[in-house]
């Protein structure tokens, strides 16, 4: 038996696409709990359940939970941080 | 949104036993940078889909984009695609997807690849893309594969017509006969050897099986490279089914 | 419509009297959880219920193996379409859990380490339908499948049989679990086909 492995949330380009129009994954996150610094892309994955479930690479707090029903998408952005879209240059 | 474009199979590639490069036409492509994945659909005939993300190996080509496929044994869709899917048969992409592991053409900066397994795909797109646009950026590329029948791309990854890309493989289970190196995992004191110092600033790109990904992060981090220069990519313990 | 991949099946099917629509079969146990697994010592164990007036029955880990045992030998159905035939497990039936517990409650909140929780209606969990098991397969139950002990309620899919279980809560009102927020389905019958909200 293996523990469930992690991806990272590179892979959540594609579902986040259906709902979003700019690449979330490329946004800078702040985590409210743990105060962590990064990129969106860097969230830890688990991929092989219901749905997706993203959390926090340092402090593992759930930052997103993602599911996708026959004609929605459930999308949980939590309330555990800010990320930051850059629009401009 | 990013639309499910029909795409079709126009040759495959034995890259091993088990691994399959499949070259496939999707038209109106607009284009991918090197490290981008997609999101494959199938759809049987009675409408059920299964969907995977594959990273895409090769470099920008027009309407073409290369996927290779590890069989995994009793896989729901890497065994379809590996010994059933013909010339001519279709499937749906999405993408280019995923503007975070990807390699800036236009970057002058060194840049370290590491890959485990099938890990090495999206970093030989950069190697693809490298040289497709002539970059000067200097590449090093540590390949860490269980045996000499696993590796991919023979023969076109650490090509010697591709000055400035060097190329080390650490064979895990099984080494060439007369190999100095014996079987065994990729290293940090090889890492450090193979790889680029952190003083001169290296972008990192590291792909693989989540647990090769944790160490070979870790290991670059502790050599002094600035975490945020090690890009990631992992993709579980399998690489799909 | 899609485009049909011409000669893809999927992984689908079985004797249908055994599998529900749209599962597959499987002699895996694929691991399937939302984060890290919480690693809970017996000597610390304690499982709970607590009914709608807040007030609390306690078990620790030797007053609960000390129940009456009973061997389910049932099969389970995954909503991510895998299901596992004849399997064996030794556990409390919540029969025996809930016999001194008082209420009128018709929910059930169950609340696990690592922050996972389920609803099911409280009849679900009653007359020998469901179990806090302990052991899988002759063996103690492994972490990362949710030991020391989970939740078994085998007539659902098994996302509401909740891994790492510490504390069932009764309420008159359903209170959506983890994945229940999220748009699955409040009851999930495997031979209904009731993955989502509106399935």
């Amino acid at each position: 038996m293996r523990e469930p492995e992690h991806v990272d949330a590179n892979v959540l380009a594609g579902p986040l696409s259906e709902i979003l129009s700019v690449d979330l994954t490329t946004a800078e996150r702040h985590c409210a709990v743990c105060g962590a610094e990064g990129v969106f892309a860097e969230l830890h994955v688990v991929a092989d359940g219901p749905g997706w479930v993203a959390s926090c690479p340092r402090c593992r707090t759930l930052v997103l939970r993602l599911v996708r029903t026959a004609d929605s998408l459930w999308l949980d952005l939590g309330g555990s941080g800010t990320v930051r879209i850059r629009t401009g240059p | 949104m990013v639309a499910w474009r029909p795409a079709t199979l126009v040759a495959g590639r034995w890259e091993s036993d088990s691994a399959r490069t499949l070259v496939l036409d999707v038209p109106d492509w607009p284009g991918h940078r090197a490290g981008q994945h997609v999101d494959v659909r199938l759809t049987a005939e009675d409408g059920y889909t299964a969907e995977r993300s594959y990273s895409i190996a090769s470099a920008q080509d027009g309407d073409h984009i290369e996927l290779t496929v590890q069989r995994v044994a009793e896989g729901e869709v890497s065994p379809y695609l590996v010994d059933v899917f013909a010339p001519g048969d279709r499937v749906e992409v999405r993408g280019p997807l995923g503007g975070w592991f990807v390699w800036d053409a236009k970057a002058p900066d060194p840049v370290v690849l590491v890959g485990g397994g099938s890990g090495i795909a999206p970093l030989t797109a950069m190697v693809r893309e490298r040289r497709r646009v002539g970059s000067p950026a200097l590449f090093r590329v540590l390949y860490s594969v269980r045996t000499p029948q696993d590796r991919l791309y023979r023969g076109d990854l650490g090509s010697p017509s591709d000055g400035g890309v060097d190329l080390f493989v650490a064979y895990t289970r099984r080494a060439p006969d007369g190999a100095t190196r014996g079987p065994g995992r990729l290293g940090v004191a090889e890492v450090n050897t193979h790889g680029f110092p952190a003083d001169v600033a290296p972008t990192c790109y590291v792909c693989g099986p989540t647990g090769f990904v944790e160490t070979m992060a870790d290991a670059l981090v502790a050599l002094g490279h600035d975490p945020r220069r090690v890009r990631t990519e992992r993709f579980g313990s399998g690489g799909g089914t | 419509m899609n485009t049909v991949t011409r000669g893809f099946h999927g992984r689908r099917g079985g004797d249908p009297d055994r599998i529900p629509p749209g599962q597959y079969e499987t002699s895996d146990f694929p691991v399937l959880s939302v984060g890290p697994t919480p690693r809970v010592d017996t000597d610390e164990w304690t499982l709970a219920i607590v009914n709608e007036a807040g007030q609390a029955l306690t078990w620790s880990w030797d007053a609960f193996m000390a129940l009456p045992q009973e061997h389910p030998h049932v099969d389970i159905h995954c909503v991510t379409r895998w299901s596992r035939l004849d399997t064996d497990w030794v556990g409390v039936s919540l029969d025996v859990l809930l016999e001194d517990v008082e209420t009128t409650a018709e929910y059930a909140l169950a609340l696990s380490h690592g922050g996972y929780s389920t609803d099911v209606p409280l009849e679900d969990l009653t007359d020998g339908r469901a179990w806090i098991a302990h052991t899988f397969d002759g063996e103690p139950l492994a972490p990362e499948h949710g030991g020391p002990a989970r939740l078994i309620v085998p007539h659902l899919y098994f996302w509401k049989s909740a891994k790492w279980v510490r504390e069932i809560r009764l309420l008159h009102e359903d209170d959506p679990g983890f994945w229940e927020q999220a748009g699955y389905h409040s009851y999930g019958d495997p031979w209904r086909e009731q993955r989502y909200q509106g399935d």
